[in-house]
């Protein structure tokens, strides 16, 4: 805890970085600085020149992917792996892929998002007899294994009789079981001044109707960095889908990739390369639209 | 926190007054508004917290136990009721199972050998980046964005492609004259394929320490420098002591999250965990052993396994931290 809580956050003023403290001329500085810019560049291109191939690859034709090293297919420009791809098994094509993931990972966001600000409000604002030990017990799941929990999550989900349906992805998010989220949202809470509801609470309003209109609203940036990360990890999330969902109708985008994997066909690859690229996209576009708040989520918290 | 201790108390006496009513009147009287406010602001709180609860108890704590229970049992998915023989399970692992020793094997040396390195190049990019290099939001995002998707199948896909025989790296390479093997299907190579995926990922740990970096006070670098400290001795006794804490916390995260990594295996080796079970991760075995066998008593006891593994591991990078994590306010 006392780790967590020394954690830096981003709002603090930058300090004048150190330079080795010996003078150097205009010309060494700005030599160094453009080396810098240099040799970052080169780390980003080898780091991300796969992830732009792909992009290139995908609009190749299959037997010209594996030959090819650079990056525009030119001439040989085509979108049938594409439409190849969206296509699937025919009977179930990535429409419902998409759909099933973008369903799931909007319950998930919406449980999150009540079950674990319910809690914090609690924990955070509220004195209760035994708060200190269920708050112990929350930190405590903070850092669980998820595989120590899957056998006997299945024997339980399959006496309910939820195996091949989504309600073992998406009930756990409504009974708080991501403790970062608490966590993470508990530590906002703390942060708001106990003046705040002291005089609603004095005209006499209930703590849901201080919950909803006062802490709510204001809580707004620690609901965003959990919304954008329960998207992301659900959207990404291939063992709990693999485990539960067994007919391709209920498939979510990772397993629907995994299809093409099973023959091993290499004449797959190029569809397989449009679907991977569709499936990035969505947690990419998220990542354009809110990437200051997943700067600081993760920078405050260590949530990836 | 300090708060929480008198509330429990308040409580009893709450309680204490409701069974006795008549007994001081007047004292109710001036007392009870109070009281009843704790009261009802606790049943508010388990109102708040039931959700929670109950998800605690049936989906965290009830499983965990659930799990320690089967672990001592011979349970397939499906076949009756679990039938106990004690420490069975356990004794396969270590002295009867093969695959089970090479999974462990493989898991460590992916753990040992991806996060230092994980760390190290976290590290190294999050002080380049600190030097006031114009664009900085532009960097971190972008070498965040492998963080993002790297647990995803498409990248793993992707990895799969690279780096297999007619793989982009072995394009790149032909370049120099240098024919590469497929790595993905080459026992010795394959494990490294994982590795280089997981540090390919250093952004989020990067991100971190750059947050680190940025609260260490610049009167100590500046006092360092009037001293006439070098570079390296800055960088020795500023600021890997500062950072320390930072560096636990990226250390302990990283490692929990390699122990647990399991889509790059899964989709690489096509689940098998091959070639040679040189790509059988300690959770794909685990995964095959409770959803391929269906032996869910074995998966349970490798469950607990890698859960006191990862408890020990942690308690002791927790204690050695009192040797090299330093805390500023502490004097």
């Amino acid at each position: 805890m006392t780790l967590l809580s020394r954690l830096p956050g981003t709002a603090v003023p930058s300090r004048e970085p150190s330079r080795g403290g010996r003078a150097l001329t205009k010309e060494q500085r700005r030599f160094r600085k453009l080396l810098i810019h240099a040799l970052l560049c080169a780390a980003l291109v080898i780091m991300l020149y796969p992830l732009l191939w792909m992009l290139g690859a995908s609009f190749r034709p299959s037997a010209r992917t594996f030959t090819a090293v650079g990056l525009w297919p030119g001439d040989d420009f085509t979108t049938e792996n594409y439409t190849e791809g969206w296509r699937a098994l025919g009977f179930v094509t990535f429409t419902n892929f998409f759909a099933n993931s973008f369903l799931v990972a909007g319950l998930a966001i919406v449980g999150n998002l009540v079950s674990c600000s319910l809690a914090a409000y609690a924990f955070a604002r509220l004195r209760f007899p035994g708060r200190r030990i269920l708050f112990a017990l929350m930190l405590g799941t903070l850092m669980l294994p998820y595989h120590v929990l899957i056998i006997p999550q299945y024997v339980l989900f399959s006496e309910f009789g939820w195996v091949n349906t989504f309600l073992p992805l998406v009930v756990p998010k409504f009974l708080a079981t991501d403790a970062f989220y608490v966590f993470l949202m508990v530590q906002f809470l703390r942060t708001l001044p106990r003046e705040l509801t002291e005089s609603a609470k004095i005209d006499g309003a209930g703590h849901l109707r201080i919950f909803l209109q006062i802490i709510m609203p204001l809580a707004l940036p620690a609901l965003g960095t959990t919304a954008i990360f329960t998207f992301i990890h659900t959207w990404n999330d291939f063992l709990t889908p693999l485990i539960y969902l067994n007919t391709p109708d209920k498939y979510t985008v990772p397993l629907g990739l995994r299809l093409f994997l099973d023959p091993t066909g290499e004449s797959a690859y190029g569809a397989l390369f449009a679907m991977s690229i569709l499936s990035l996209g969505p947690v990419i576009g998220f990542f354009i639209a809110f990437q200051r708040t997943l700067v600081h989520g993760i920078a405050t918290t260590g949530l990836k | 926190m300090s708060k929480v201790a008198g509330s429990p108390a308040g409580l009893e006496e709450a309680r204490a007054e409701s069974t006795a009513p008549s007994a001081r009147p007047m004292s109710r009287w001036v007392r009870r508004p109070r009281l009843r406010q704790d009261a009802s602001e606790a049943l508010s709180a388990y109102l708040f917290l039931t959700p929670w609860l109950i998800g605690m108890v049936f989906i965290t704590i009830g499983p965990i136990l659930g799990s320690l229970y089967l672990s001592f049992t011979s349970y397939s998915a499906g076949g009756g009721t679990p039938e106990w023989i004690g420490l069975d399970n356990f004794r396969r692992m270590f002295t009867d199972d093969p695959r089970y020793l090479a999974s462990v094997k493989v898991t460590l040396l992916y753990v040992g050998a991806s996060v230092p390195a994980l760390l190290a190049f976290a590290l190294i990019l999050a002080m380049v980046l600190n030097t006031g290099v114009r664009g900085l939001p532009i960097y971190r995002a972008l070498f965040y964005v492998p963080s993002l998707l790297g647990g995803s199948v498409a990248i793993a896909v992707l990895w799969r492609q690279v780096f297999g025989g007619e793989g982009l790296l072995n394009n790149v390479l032909a370049w120099f004259g240098i024919e590469g093997p497929s790595y993905i299907a080459t026992p010795q190579w394959a494990p490294w394929t994982l590795v280089v995926l997981n540090v390919w990922t250093f952004g989020a740990p990067m991100i971190i320490f750059l947050a680190g970096l940025r609260q260490i006070p610049s009167e100590l670098y500046d006092a360092a420098s009037v001293d006439g400290a070098g570079r390296v001795r800055k960088f020795l006794h500023i600021t890997l002591p500062q950072l320390s804490p930072v560096m636990l916390f990226n250390a302990i995260i990283t490692m929990i999250g390699a122990f647990q990594a399991f889509t790059g295996a899964y989709v690489i080796s096509n689940g098998t965990g091959g070639p040679v079970d040189s790509t059988l991760f300690y959770t794909l075995y685990l995964y095959q052993s409770g959803f391929s066998y269906y032996n869910f008593g074995y998966a349970s006891a490798m469950a607990w396994v890698l859960l006191v593994a990862i408890a020990l591991l942690t308690a002791l990078m927790f204690l050695s931290s009192r040797r090299w994590v330093f805390y500023g306010d502490e004097r």
